[in-house]
């Protein structure tokens, strides 16, 4: 098992949107190190005739008719909102791609 | 009457005995005397829960029929959201968020007329065996305040031995419900998936999570299991079909004919030599009762717990992806200039703790393009096999059993920084989560060596969750009658603040 | 400076045009690829109960499904499932036995979870094609647009960017976040590459999108108005060698709003690729904005570092497997085919090439068809809704669907005109009265008091006044100057309020007079 650096558990902090610092990198890559090892057993049985299980339940087609429902008022829908303004949520610029 | 059973409470109501205020207050009143103790609880609803109280008395006064566990209060596990009530899920991200809904299960038991006290401790977003990961500080084993209470639902486990609840909501995603249930010699059951609404159950991971009943008897659970269970055209993934008749076998406990499965990978080494003692004796009372004990194997089962720890935190990165400082919950670092994703990145650092971090970066690691296949697809391989040794299994025995735990409480501290070790705790439990099935831990005895309660799992069919009511009926009875008196009556007194 | 020329030019598509059109495509071929989000017209979202109506106050249709609250689960949308199955049986897809959603993991604050539901590598319809005319100087040339999947998935809330100059993105110092478009049902039609439509790849793209749009309309699954968003097109275009095999870098442009713009875009990043790859320098792989009022596109975000999505099954909702019975249930219900049913109501009508286009142009073909089914004659009908009713619509800058006026009334209105109940000008009247919404037809006749007076002895008296008053004017009509019976006409509709019928006056008059009728 190849072994993950901090450049690797950075990459991933930075998909998963998450600020760490060094010393966090670099103990995150030594446990997910030995928890790696240990989850890759899964690899030892799952052969290619095993089909994937992603779900317990075997439902199908479960849908609702399209019906309207009451909405939150805006009140308590922006009720939790660290900041708002003119009944919207109110978050720091965005930057990246234009919308 | 605190020390009671729910049923026997909400029969006191029933005859005028007492009052739901009363029964409300009394159980307020024991987990302001406790709690600083025992830490059950994230948030006490004094106010709420007397109101509620007041209603059901209003209504039994006016003869109104009311349901089996009107006025009987209960504690719910701080991941389930309720109208305006502050809703953690032990995380700090969420301090401060009112919920401007319900879920499913506190609707129901709203109905039901259940008082609902407050909300109990957890770890961080039902991630851990100990209730160690909570933002919030530990909670502590009744039995002995050094050790874990389990987890992730430790506070609501803890909260029924320390009577400061008769009943409690927990979650169940590879153990959550039964492990604290074992370790606090409690009854705890995680129903089929499916069977009971997750609506409004901040998902940890949503293939594997389920909400169940926890309790101090079988009966209890049943009567609390038929409250919250049911179809919900909230959740896409909640069975439309009548709820298993859990109450009636609960009442009834027969076993008679029937056929019990030990399974040969769940007991043995690595179990604790009390756990397995109680273990056995429980199997002969079973047999006495007129079942017939058999062994099945499960070989795919000694793969469940590396399954396990790719499919969680591979939900579970998803499913936490919202906690973005954008619209509820804490914001760290909005300062002039800063941007939307610099704040996202702040407070999810700062408000995720350290075991919820680590399972979202594995999780990640595991669904990133060039590793889907080998980790995640391979673990959802895995699960095909478990699933497969369950169905084998139950065409030789009717339900399945194994110690519900390895060992009894362990230290607070002692495995926090081992998390493969802590991971173990879960390793009889998990399999029922990964194929969807029904699991109940119920006490068992005490294990002689350190006189801390052992739990027994019985897993049952998908939709058979009746059957581990007989059995846990069955085999309480016949504890009962050898013991002369609950387990729990045999736990230390906690001091008493004033 | 030459570096920075260089920039520009990479940057803002087309910048200097210093190739033709004739210049690209005598040297490169075109490859397409067209991505078209339709949002569908159901009532409630994709995946909770809130309402999809236009345009509502900020945040006042949303809930905790579409907010992404702690704890809250998706249900779909049945009737989007259908939809979806309905776009690909008529673009002649297979629609898949089993389908599934996925998430597709990635950060944006207008995504409340976080995630978006969408489909992936299990979408409910593949392997389709629509095939497309465009009119050309050889001729009608017709195109085959191979269509790769359909799939389901739910919008993105709205941001409004405060602060900064332009509203835009950059520069501004805060967004404020309006959920209600979060969790609208989204559909993706994706073409595989379209290879081999030469000089005529900008037009096909235009067809392509056009034919798609009208289709969608007569499903009656979207309100295609791509001024509001509900359709919406990526046009993906690269450039290679013509002969060469492999296909050139492409880039993939967004903000497509109009059907023009759908032309513009393919044009514009064809002459930029060009410039670009004629300079020996590379096209970068990229999403592009296209612009509409220059008509080029700027460079939005890189995609050489392709993003990690992190697809994979959505746990939170079962699979879609639709039978037999159910895909023929609504195989049953698909409408003609746009194309056709323009062909067979051209003859049945028998409408010029001209009127035919400005028709379907008004988008007034479905409204026409209606009327004509209630009685009406086709070419009075269509002169009524092409006529008076498109140029009210004009003045309050809105579509004669939006007006008050139905098929009904129009074919009431052509039924009393032909019964002489109604002249022309009185049943102008009666249209701008049903438009202002004081009712039926009839209703408004009756209030306005509309009748045709056709009693001729009332008529006469009106008449004789009218002469009695101009004396000297009916001398010079006895003296044959018959221009003069304008005056005399004029008194006598004045007179009755405008309700007689003119041309019956006239000959009245004459007559009177000792003229002839001519």
């Amino acid at each position: 098992m190849s072994t993950l650096s901090r450049s690797d558990v950075a990459h991933l902090a930075r998909l998963a949107r998450i600020d760490m610092t060094d010393p966090e990198l670099d103990s995150l890559a030594s446990e997910l190190d030995v928890i790696l090892e240990a989850v890759a057993r899964v690899q030892e049985v799952a052969t290619d005739d095993i089909l994937p299980t992603s779900h317990p339940l075997p439902l199908r087609n479960v849908a609702r008719p399209d019906v309207v429902t009451p909405s939150l008022s805006p009140k308590d829908a922006l009720s939790g909102a660290p900041a708002s303004e003119d009944q919207r949520f109110r978050v720091p610029q965005i930057l990246g791609e234009e919308a | 009457m605190i020390t009671r059973p729910a049923h026997e409470m909400a029969a006191a109501m029933d005859s005028g005995e007492i009052t739901s205020v009363e029964l409300t207050q009394a159980h307020l009143d024991r987990i302001s005397e406790v709690d600083a103790q025992v830490h059950a609880f994230l948030h006490v609803d004094t106010e709420g829960a007397l109101a509620q109280a007041r209603a059901v008395d209003d209504a039994r006064a006016r003869g109104e029929k009311v349901g089996p566990l009107a006025g009987v209060p209960l504690a719910l596990k701080d991941v389930i959201v309720q109208n305006g009530i502050p809703t953690t899920a032990g995380s700090k991200i969420l301090e401060g968020w009112r919920p401007p809904y319900d879920a499913t299960v506190v609707t129901k038991m709203k109905n039901a007329g259940i008082v609902i006290l407050g909300k109990t401790n957890m770890d961080e977003f039902a991630m851990g065996s100990s209730t160690e990961n909570s933002a919030y500080g530990p909670t502590h084993n009744p039995w002995d305040l050094t050790r874990i209470p389990g987890g992730s639902g430790g506070g609501s486990s803890a909260s029924l031995a320390a009577f400061q609840a008769p009943l409690a909501i927990g979650t169940d995603t590879g153990g959550s419900i039964r492990q604290p249930a074992a370790v606090t010699g409690t009854v705890g059951v995680k129903p089929t998936y499916g069977g009971v609404s997750r609506y409004g159950l901040i998902a940890f991971s949503s293939s594997l999570d389920q909400a169940g009943p926890c309790a101090r008897t079988v009966l209890d659970a049943a009567l609390l299991h038929e409250v919250i269970a049911g179809h919900d055209v909230h959740d896409a993934t909640s069975i439309d079909a009548p709820v298993p008749q859990v109450v009636h076998a609960a009442r009834n406990g027969d076993v008679k004919g029937m056929k019990i499965g030990v399974v040969k990978e769940l007991n043995g080494d690595g179990y604790q030599a009390g756990v397995r003692s109680r273990f056995e004796e429980s199997l002969e009372l079973l047999a006495k009762a007129g079942a017939e004990i058999v062994e099945v194997s499960c070989p795919n089962f000694e793969y469940a717990l590396a399954a396990y720890y790719l499919i969680a935190p591979s939900e579970c990165s998803s499913n936490l992806a919202r906690f973005d400082a954008m619209r509820y919950g804490i914001r760290i670092g909005d300062a002039d200039g800063a941007s939307a994703e610099s704040v996202m990145n702040l407070t999810r650092e700062v408000g995720f703790g350290r075991e919820v971090k680590r399972r979202i970066i594995l999780g990640t690691y595991a669904l990133s393009s060039g590793y889907f296949d080998a980790y995640y697809g391979s673990a959802q391989k895995v699960r095909t096999l478990i699933m497969q040794d369950f169905n084998n299994a139950f065409t030789h025995a009717d339900v399945l059993v194994s110690p519900t735990c390895p060992t009894t409480a362990f230290k607070i501290g002692e495995k926090a920084n081992d998390p493969l070790a802590m991971y173990l705790n879960d390793i009889a439990t998990i399999p029922v989560n990964m194929a969807g099935i029904g699991g109940m831990s119920l006490p068992c005895g005490l294990a002689p060596e350190d006189g801390l309660p052992v739990g027994f799992q019985v897993m049952a069919p998908a939709m058979q969750d009746q059957r581990m009511y007989s059995v846990g009926a069955a085999l309480e009875a016949s504890l009962l009658t050898q013991w002369g008196a609950p387990l729990l009556s045999q736990i230390p007194a906690l001091a008493v603040a004033k | 400076m030459g570096r920075t020329s260089a920039f520009t030019d990479s940057s803002i598509g087309g910048g200097k045009v210093s190739l033709t059109y004739e210049d690209v495509i005598a040297k490169y071929e075109p490859v397409l690829g067209l991505e078209v989000h339709v949002e569908l017209n159901t009532h409630s979202k994709m995946f909770c109960g809130c309402s999809t109506i236009f345009g509502g106050e900020p945040n006042t249709q949303t809930c905790p499904v579409c907010l992404g609250m702690p704890g809250a689960l998706p249900v779909v949308n049945e009737k989007a499932i259908e939809s979806s199955i309905l776009i690909g049986l008529a673009l002649n897809c297979s629609i898949a036995p089993f389908s599934r959603f996925s998430r597709k993991n990635y950060f944006y604050p207008d995504m409340p979870k976080n995630f978006q539901i969408s489909q992936y590598d299990e979408p409910i319809c593949v392997n389709g094609y629509l095939d497309v005319e465009i009119d050309t100087d050889e001729g009608v040339k017709k195109f085959r647009v191979e269509i790769e999947r359909v799939h389901m998935e739910e919008d993105t809330g709205k941001s409004l960017h405060v602060g900064g100059a332009t509203g835009r993105i950059h520069g501004a110092d805060y967004s404020l976040l309006d959920y209600n478009r979060a969790g609208i049902p989204l559909v993706e039609i994706v073409t595989k590459i379209v290879p081999g439509t030469g000089k005529y790849a900008p037009e096909v793209a235009k067809a392509y999108v056009a034919e798609l749009r009208d289709i969608l309309r007569s499903l009656g699954v979207s309100d295609v108005r791509m001024e509001q968003g509900s359709l919406r097109c990526d046009a993906n275009v690269s450039l290679r060698l013509i002969g060469a095999q492999t296909l050139g870098t492409r880039s993939e442009t967004k903000n497509v709003n109009s059907l023009r713009s759908v032309e513009r875009a393919v044009r514009g990043e064809m002459i930029r690729h060009a410039e670009l790859l004629n300079r020996g320098e590379r096209v970068v792989q990229e999403t592009r904005h296209f612009q509409e009022e220059s008509g080029l596109t700027r460079s939005g975000r890189s995609k050489e570092q392709a993003e990690d999505y992190r697809y994979f099954p959505e746990p939170d909702l079962v699979p879609v497997a639709p039978d037999a019975a159910w895909i023929e249930t609504l195989r049953a219900t698909l409408p003609e085919q746009p194309t056709l049913r323009r062909k067979r109501l051209q003859a049945e009508w028998s409408v010029p090439d001209k009127e035919m286009a400005a028709m379907i142009n008004a988008d007034a073909l479905d409204i026409v068809e209606s009327t004509v089914k209630l009685g009406a004659d086709p070419t009075r009908a269509r002169g009524w809704w092409l006529g008076e009713i498109s140029r009210i619509a004009n003045e309050q800058n809105v579509t004669i669907a939006d007006l008050k006026i139905t098929p009904t009334d129009v074919a009431e209105i052509v039924a009393l005109v032909l019964q002489g109940d109604l002249t022309d000008k009185l049943a102008r009247q009666v249209v701008e009265g049903v438009i202002a919404g004081e009712g039926t037809p009839a209703s408004v006749i009756e209030s306005r008091g509309l009748k045709v007076v056709s009693d001729e002895s009332a008529l006469m008296a009106a008449i004789e006044r009218a002469i009695a008053a101009q004396p000297e004017t009916a001398e010079k009509i006895r003296n044959g100057h018959i221009p003069a019976a304008g005056a005399l006409i004029g008194a006598v509709m004045k007179e009755t309020k405008g309700q007689a019928d003119a041309a019956r006056v006239r000959e009245l008059l004459l007559g009177h007079l000792g003229q002839s009728v001519d």
